[in-house]
C-alpha cells in the first residue's frame, strides 16, 4: 500500500477505530496535519450518527420492543458499538472510550443500587431523550471528550453513577467514606505512591456531603437522582495535604462554613488537575493508548505532553493535537505496535470485512468473551490492556468472531472478489484480501499457509460456491491471525 | 530453577505425568496405578476481604464497640476454638460447610498475613500478592514463575485459569490458558466439512511459526498456539457432570470445571479461581440473611463445600490444595455507611486432604490504643504478623516440591505455620 494511505490508516486506527471505505476516501487526500485537524476539531462535523440506527446500509441492531438505550444497558451497548462503527467523529469516540476506561464505572453496581433501567439511565441516557433531562456518564464524557480535564474531573465527582459506584453518596462528616477520596488520587489524577494515607482521610473529608437528591415527579418519569451538596453532612474543619493544593503552594484547604463547604471539593479538584504528577500520569496513559504498548513508556514524550497539559491548563484538545503530531506517534516503530482492545478489533473488522446484515447485538457476547463489556469495566482501574487481552480463551473468542463475521459476509466477499477481478487464481484472491484487511505485516510463513489453504480440497474453479468458501475461510484466518490483533 | 535428573527419577512416573502433562491415556494409567499428582488451586477473594467478619474475635470488646452494626454477635458465630494467643475465634454463621471441613482437620486459617507498608490500593495490593514481590510488583506472578521453572517443554494445559483474562498470579513466560467455560472453548468456522477442517489445520500451522524476532507478536502466537493445542482435552472436561450438582454461581461453576479437569486427568496442575464483591465500603450487612457480606460468605461456603465433597467422592481430596488470598483486609472501625474501607493484614485459608487444619498465627487485639503492637496506622488497621511469602514458601516447598528461596528471591520460611 502506498505511503500516504499507510499513514492515514495508522492515524485512523489510533485516533479512531480503523477506516471505512468512505473514511479512507475522505481522509486519503489530506496531509497529516490536515487530517489531525479534521479529527481534533470535530465540532464542525454534524453529530447525527444515532439518527441512522435502523437505516439500510448501516449495521443492524437487535431489540425486542422499543429501542431504549436510555433505560436498557444492552441497548446502550448496541448504540455505542453502532457509533464506534459509523461515527464521523472518530476521535470523539476514541476519547470517550479513553475516559470510560480512565473513570471506569461499572453498570452492575449502579443497577444493583438503583435498579436496572436506572443503572442504564445514569450511564448512557442523553439529556434530550430523558424526561428528567438526565445526562448519563458516557454522554458527559462524550460532550467533554476533548474538553478541560478539570471540568471532566469535577463532573465525574458530581456524577450520579460515580457517586453510587464509589460510594460517595454515603460519605458524611460523622463517618467519612474513603473510597472516592482514594481513587480520585490513585487512579484519576496523581497515581499510586504520590499521596499518603493521611491524604486519603483528608480527601474523604473534603467530599463529605457530596450526595444525591431526587427531584421530579414519578408519574411523568422526570423523577431522577442528581448531585446535591448537603451542608449538614460536610466536615467544616481545615484539611491539610502532603502536596500543594493551591497555586501558591498552599497545602491546606481552610476551614469554611458548612454552607460554603462545597468549595473544598472544587479547590481540591483544581489542585489535583493542576498537579504535575497528574500531567505525567495522564501523559503516560495517553502514550499507551495512542502510541504503543511495546517497551517502556517514553519519558521524552511524557515530559513534552505533560508540559503541554500544564501550559494549556489541562486543555485536552491541545494535548491530543500534540499527541497525534508527535514524532513518537509517527515513528516507524509505532506502526502496529498496540494490542487492539476488543471493541477496537471488532469495529475495525467491521470496517475491513463489511457489516451490512450483521447486528451489533451479535458482537456483545463475543466481546465479553474477549474480555471487554462496555459499561462494565472489571473495576475502577479499568481494563487491563496490552498483553492481558490475549488469554487463550480471549484469542479463541477473537478467532471465532472473525469466523462469524466472515460467515455472515461470505456472499458479499465472493462478489467483491469477482468485482475486483481477483477470482482467477488462489494467489489473486489472497493478495486481494491481504490488501483489504491491512493487518500488521504478515509473516511469510503465514502467507504460505494461507496459500496452501486456498489450494486445499480440489482444483481452483472460481465457482460461486468455491469463492464463498475460500473467501470466507481466508478472511476468517487473516482477521483471526495474531498479526491482525495489532493496531 | 532446573529440575535435576535425580529429582526427576525420584518423582517417578507421577512427576513425569504432571510435569509434561502426557496424553490423557498416560494420565489414566497413572491414576489407575493409584499414583497421585499434586494440584494447586489459587483462590482470589477480589476486592479486599473483611477477614474480621469471616473469622471473628467475637469476645474482643473492641470488636463490638468499633463495629456497632457489623460485628457478629458472640452467640451467632460458629465457634472453632482459640488460637495460640488464647483468643476465641468464630466463623461467620453462613460458613457451616467450612466449619465441617475445619472440624475434619482439612482447613487452616493463617491469621494476620500481609507485608510491611501496605499500599491499601486494590491494584498495587493485588500486584504485590500476585508477584510475591513488593519491590517489583509489575513482574511475573509467583505461580507463573513456578510454571516457568518446570522443565521444558511445558504442556500448555499445565495451568488453567477459570477467568476470561489472565490474572497476574499466573503471568509467566509459559502461556496459561484462560478457560472460563469449557463448553465454549471451541474453534468455529464459516464453512463445514473438509473446508472447516482445512481452516483449523491451517490455523494450527500458522500458529506454529512463532516469529521469534517480533517478541510482542510472538506473545499472541503463543496464546493462539496454546488455545488450539488444548481444545480437544478441554472438551472432555465440558462433559463432566458431577452429582450432586454444584451451586449455580460463577464461582461454583469454575470449581466444577476444576474438579472436571482433575477427574479427567488432562494434565493440569495449577488452577486459578476467583470470587468477587469483597470491596464492601457500604451496606456490608454482615449479619442479615442475604445481606451483602452474608451472600459473599454463602457463595464462598457453598462452592468450597461442593468442591470438597466432590473431590472426596472422586478420591482426589488428598491431591488438592486450595489456597486463598485477598489484596488486603479492611479497616477495623466501620465507616458511616455500615461498611469498611481499605485496610491492611488479612487471613489466608488453605484447604485440602493433606492440610493440617487449625488456627495459625495470632488474632489481632482490637484495642484502639495507638501503641497496640498487633495493629498499625494508629490502631486503625490490623498489622501483619506473618509475611504472606512465608505462606507461599510452605506451598512451594512442601506441596509443589520446589525451592521457595529461588522462586521467592529470598528465604521466607517460617516456623509455626506448618499447615501443609
Amino acid at each position: 500500500m502506498a505511503g500516504p494511505d499507510r499513514q492515514i490508516e495508522h492515524l485512523l486506527r489510533r485516533a479512531g477505530f480503523g477506516a471505512r471505505p468512505d473514511e479512507l476516501a475522505a481522509y486519503g487526500p489530506l496531509s497529516i496535519s490536515q487530517a489531525v485537524n479534521a479529527l481534533v476539531d470535530y465540532e464542525s462535523v454534524p453529530d447525527t450518527v444515532d439518527s441512522f440506527i435502523g437505516t439500510p446500509g448501516y449495521i443492524n441492531t437487535t431489540v425486542t420492543g422499543p429501542f431504549v438505550p436510555q433505560g436498557n444497558i444492552n441497548h446502550a451497548r448496541q448504540r455505542w458499538l453502532f457509533r464506534l462503527l459509523h461515527t464521523d467523529r472518530p476521535l470523539q469516540e476514541k476519547m470517550t472510550l479513553f475516559w470510560h476506561n480512565h473513570f471506569a464505572t461499572g453498570y452492575n453496581k449502579v443497577a444493583g443500587a438503583l435498579g436496572a433501567a436506572e443503572g442504564a439511565r445514569y450511564l448512557a441516557a442523553k439529556a434530550s431523550e430523558d424526561p428528567g433531562h438526565v445526562r448519563g456518564q458516557i454522554e458527559m464524557l462524550r460532550d467533554n471528550a476533548l474538553g478541560s480535564f478539570k471540568d471532566i474531573l469535577l463532573a465525574i465527582a458530581k456524577d450520579v453513577a460515580t457517586l453510587v459506584w464509589l460510594d460517595g453518596r454515603t460519605n458524611t462528616k460523622a463517618k467519612p467514606q474513603e473510597n472516592f477520596g482514594r481513587e480520585i488520587m490513585e487512579l484519576f489524577t496523581l497515581g499510586v505512591g504520590n499521596y499518603t494515607e493521611a491524604d486519603v482521610y483528608a480527601a474523604a473529608r473534603v467530599f463529605s456531603g457530596w450526595n444525591l437528591a431526587r427531584p421530579g415527579t414519578a408519574t411523568d418519569g422526570s423523577q431522577h437522582y442528581e448531585f446535591s451538596y448537603i451542608a449538614n453532612n460536610h466536615d467544616v474543619a481545615a484539611k491539610t495535604f502532603s502536596f500543594a493544593v493551591y497555586p501558591d503552594g498552599g497545602k491546606t484547604i481552610p476551614a469554611r462554613a458548612a454552607s460554603a463547604g462545597m468549595q473544598d471539593g472544587i479547590d481540591f479538584i483544581n489542585g489535583l488537575a493542576a498537579h504535575p504528577n497528574t500531567a505525567r500520569y495522564l501523559a503516560a496513559k495517553l502514550y499507551r493508548f495512542f502510541v504503543t504498548d511495546f517497551g517502556a513508556v517514553n519519558v521524552t514524550f511524557v515530559n513534552r505532553i505533560a508540559s503541554v497539559y500544564l501550559q494549556s491548563n489541562g486543555d485536552m484538545k491541545a494535548v491530543m493535537r500534540e499527541v497525534l503530531l508527535s514524532p513518537e506517534f509517527w515513528d516507524e516503530s509505532a506502526y502496529f505496535a498496540r494490542y487492539s482492545w476488543p471493541v477496537e478489533y471488532v469495529t475495525r473488522a467491521f470496517k475491513d470485512v463489511g457489516w451490512t446484515g450483521f447486528s451489533v447485538n451479535d458482537a456483545l457476547t463475543p466481546l465479553s468473551n474477549m474480555g471487554q463489556i462496555l459499561f462494565e469495566p472489571p473495576d475502577v482501574s479499568g481494563w487491563d490492556a496490552g498483553q492481558t487481552w490475549f488469554s487463550t480463551s480471549a484469542m479463541l473468542a477473537r478467532m471465532n468472531f472473525a469466523s462469524s463475521l466472515a460467515s455472515n459476509q461470505k456472499f458479499k466477499l465472493a462478489t467483491a472478489v469477482r468485482a475486483a477481478n481477483a477470482s482467477a487464481t488462489p494467489e489473486a484472491l489472497l493478495s486481494y484480501f491481504v490488501e483489504a484487511l491491512a493487518s500488521a505485516p504478515l509473516d511469510p510463513s503465514v502467507t504460505t499457509e494461507l496459500s496452501n489453504y486456498l489450494h486445499a480440497n480440489g482444483a481452483w474453479t472460481a465457482s460461486d460456491a468455491q469463492l464463498q468458501a475460500k473467501a470466507s475461510g481466508v478472511v476468517h484466518l487473516i482477521a483471526g491471525s495474531p498479526e491482525y490483533q495489532l493496531s | 530453577m532446573k529440575v535435576t535428573r535425580r529429582q526427576f527419577v525420584k518423582g517417578g512416573v507421577a512427576a513425569f505425568t504432571v510435569t509434561f502433562a502426557a496424553p490423557e491415556f498416560l494420565s489414566d494409567v497413572v491414576r489407575a496405578q493409584g499414583a497421585h499428582v499434586r494440584n494447586l488451586v489459587v483462590l482470589y477473594l477480589s476486592g479486599g476481604n473483611d477477614s474480621l467478619s469471616m473469622l471473628a474475635p467475637y469476645n474482643d470488646p473492641f470488636y463490638a464497640s468499633r463495629r456497632p452494626t457489623l460485628a457478629i454477635p458472640a452467640g451467632q458465630v460458629l465457634q472453632i476454638g482459640t488460637d495460640s494467643s488464647n483468643v476465641a475465634l468464630g466463623l461467620h454463621p453462613r460458613l457451616t460447610g467450612l466449619k465441617q471441613i475445619f472440624d475434619q482437620g482439612r482447613l487452616a486459617f493463617i491469621q494476620r498475613t500481609g507485608y510491611e507498608n501496605q499500599s491499601r490500593s486494590h491494584f498495587t495490593g493485588t500486584d504485590i500478592w500476585s508477584t510475591g514481590d513488593p519491590g517489583n510488583a509489575q513482574g511475573l506472578g509467583w505461580v507463573g514463575r513456578y510454571l516457568d521453572s518446570l522443565p521444558s517443554p511445558v504442556d500448555p494445559l499445565v495451568g488453567w485459569n477459570t477467568t476470561g483474562n489472565l490474572p497476574h498470579v499466573l503471568q509467566a513466560h509459559t502461556a496459561v490458558p484462560a478457560i472460563a467455560n469449557p463448553a465454549g472453548y471451541a474453534f468455529s468456522s464459516p464453512n463445514s466439512g473438509a473446508e472447516a477442517t482445512a481452516e483449523r489445520s491451517t490455523a494450527v500451522r500458522i500458529a506454529s511459526h512463532v516469529p521469534v524476532d517480533r517478541p510482542e507478536l510472538a506473545f499472541v502466537y503463543g496464546s493462539t498456539q496454546a488455545a488450539l493445542a488444548t481444545l480437544d482435552r478441554v472438551a472432555t472436561v465440558a462433559s463432566y457432570r458431577p452429582s450432586p450438582a454444584y451451586p449455580n454461581t460463577g464461582f461454583s461453576q469454575a470449581l466444577q470445571a476444576v474438579a472436571g479437569a482433575m477427574t479427567r486427568s488432562i494434565g493440569t496442575r495449577v488452577f486459578y479461581v476467583t470470587t468477587g464483591g469483597f470491596d464492601t465500603h457500604a451496606a456490608q450487612n454482615v449479619n442479615a440473611t442475604n445481606g451483602a457480606y452474608y451472600n459473599l460468605m454463602a457463595t464462598l461456603n457453598d462452592g468450597l463445600l461442593a468442591f470438597h465433597n466432590d473431590l472426596t467422592a472422586q478420591g482426589l481430596l488428598d491431591d488438592t490444595l486450595v489456597l486463598s488470598f485477598s489484596e488486603f483486609g479492611r479497616r477495623i472501625t466501620e465507616n458511616g455507611s455500615q461498611g469498611t474501607d481499605h485496610g491492611s493484614a488479612s487471613v489466608m485459608m488453605a484447604m485440602g486432604g493433606k492440610v493440617k487444619g487449625g488456627l495459625y498465627g495470632t488474632a489481632p487485639n482490637l484495642n484502639t490504643d495507638p501503641s497496640n503492637p498487633t495493629l498499625e496506622n494508629s490502631a486503625g488497621d490490623v498489622k501483619y504478623e506473618t509475611d504472606f511469602r512465608s505462606v507461599y514458601a510452605q506451598v512451594l516447598d512442601n506441596w509443589l516440591g520446589t525451592d521457595s528461596t529461588k522462586l521467592l528471591g529470598g528465604n521466607f520460611r517460617k516456623n509455626g505455620i506448618g499447615f501443609i
